[in-house]
């Protein structure tokens, strides 16, 4: 069993009024808005299940976005996060598919534009108490969720690159929590998720870059 | 060091003389891999947070996301400072307070769930009341929040928090407990104690169903945070009296579970059930999603 911290039970401390439609959604827009990490200049989000169907009382638009603009759950800037994003020339819309059931009833997928023309799509889900995990990237399905420092690596689904990434990690006295791989299909895009005790370095970023396979590095601090 | 159930936390402090925050705190710093500093320093920003949002509204009314609550907290402190409180004392200051949180909560701004955001009211009404009452310290009102903190813990470990699983007894019914608990803590009251006000709250609420309206945490959730604070107070005072709860807090935190999980869907936070499916509860639905 996961451990709970007092702080899981006198916290979190949030802006509110709830604390999956809005402390999680806030959680899941900044975990976005750290993959991603670049200037973003569009957001949609895609709504399902609850957060569909209630967004606009619970201020789940107002939190994602927020979360985008890089706020955490208990800034109060959250509440003005439509004038904000302006301000920083976000273009920002939402959507609801009320049609697909076969999601978490919170589910968003936030579908991001840097202004250098990356483009990410990654899906959260609020499970409760503010906690969320992040189930996709693009097409993959994946899971991590942001409780660790996390490290993203994108590659061709080829033999060597999980060791090419540990060896890195061990060099770098970096203590892995969690290692995930997901892949879309055999030789196609794979994803391996590292989840640590200690912050993943951009020396130790380059370093695993030299692996001509590996085709993208996202790190999530926590 | 750690403890899975309210037995092993009595012999526990039974047997190193530690109360029941200090084997918290002890816990936190172990479990949590932590260090005393940091943990004191996050128990204070969270007590900072409580104490603002528990007073705010009073000052100002707030107006909620949906427009089905504000300005309550006002009106019970006037209501009080002219002289005409029929509570009076303690219970008038935590029902102003109790409603003061969901107040701040609905309108979008900074609270401490506790262990919910729904229930967010009912633990600082009550540590906030005893406090100004009875001229407790800081450092006796943090003492509270982590003995309220292990009783919200064992509730989140072996019952449920969740309104959606186990229906609002687990959510105003678990902050009920772990405010009885504290407020008997504050007041002097041993591990035993502590645990047998919280198992009396769970059990005077056993079986509150989730309807809140419109599906917003408003109505009725704010003034069930009143009926949690009440109920704490009430608990507490029959504990520190010498009264026993009959059922052990163990035995009762899993029957709480047990009635939570044999609740229909309808009454488990999906409005589709109780204050949420009355006529009055359709009509502000319709009026807040299908108008606003």
């Amino acid at each position: 069993m996961a451990f709970i911290s007092v702080f899981d039970v006198i916290g979190p401390n949030m802006v509110g009024p709830s604390s999956s439609h809005t402390a999680g959604a806030a959680t899941i827009g900044l975990l976005a808005r750290k993959m991603i990490g670049e200037q973003i200049k569009k957001v949609n989000f895609v709504l399902y299940g609850s957060f569909a169907k209630t967004y606009k009382g619970h201020g789940t638009d107002r939190a994602l976005l927020g979360g985008i603009l890089g706020f955490s759950t208990d800034d109060v800037r959250i509440r003005d996060s439509f004038e904000l994003a302006k301000w920083e020339n976000i273009e920002y819309s939402y959507e609801c598919n009320e049609t697909e059931e076969d999601v978490y009833p919170n589910t968003v997928d936030v579908e991001m534009e840097s202004v250098s023309g990356r483009k990410l799509v990654v899906r959260g889900e609020s499970i409760g108490g503010g906690k969320v995990r992040l189930t996709r990237i693009n097409s993959v399905k994946v899971h991590f969720t942001g409780e660790y420092h996390a490290l993203i690596v994108k590659y061709r689904d080829v033999p060597g690159v999980v060791a090419s990434v540990t060896t890195v990690l061990s060099n770098y006295d970096v203590n892995i929590a969690y290692l995930r791989v997901f892949r879309e299909s055999k030789g196609g895009i794979a994803y391996t998720i590292v989840e640590s005790d200690e912050e993943i370095t951009a020396d130790a970023v380059e370093e695993m870059k030299k692996n001509s396979v590996i085709e993208d590095i996202m790190v999530v601090r926590r | 060091m750690d403890f899975t159930n309210a037995c092993e936390l009595i012999e526990l402090c039974e047997k190193s003389g530690k109360s029941v925050a200090d084997i918290m705190r002890e816990r936190e710093i172990v479990q949590g891999e932590t260090d005393a500093v940091t943990v004191e320093e996050k128990m204070k920003k969270a007590l900072e947070i409580m104490r603002d949002s528990a007073h705010t509204p009073i000052k100002s009314a707030l107006r909620s996301t949906g427009g089905l609550i504000g300005g309550e907290a006002a009106k019970l402190n006037a209501h009080r400072m002219a002289g005409k409180s029929i509570c009076s004392g303690v219970l008038s200051k935590a029902l102003i307070y109790s409603q003061a949180v969901p107040e701040m909560n609905a309108s979008m701004g900074v609270i401490v769930a506790a262990p919910t955001a729904g229930s967010a009211g009912v633990l600082p009404a009550v540590l906030f009341a005893l406090e100004e009452e009875f001229e407790l310290s800081d450092e006796t009102v943090i003492d509270g929040l982590f003995t309220a903190g292990a009783v919200g813990y064992l509730l989140m470990r072996n019952a449920s928090v969740a309104g959606a699983q186990a229906g609002c007894q687990a959510e105003v019914g678990s902050a009920s407990a772990m405010a009885a608990a504290a407020a008997v803590a504050m007041m002097g009251g041993g591990v035993k104690e502590c645990l047998d006000a919280a198992s009396v709250s769970l059990s005077n609420l056993l079986g509150l169903v989730c309807d809140p309206i419109a599906g917003l945490v408003e109505a009725p959730c704010q003034s069930r945070n009143a009926i949690g604070a009440a109920n704490a107070l009430t608990s507490a005072e029959m504990a520190l009296s010498g009264i026993k709860a009959v059922i052990p807090f163990d035995e009762m935190a899993q029957s709480m579970y047990t009635v939570g999980c044999k609740l229909p869907n309808e009454l488990r936070e999906t409005a589709l059930g109780g204050c949420a499916a009355t006529p009055t509860g359709c009509a502000l639905k319709c009026k807040i999603f299908c108008e606003g």
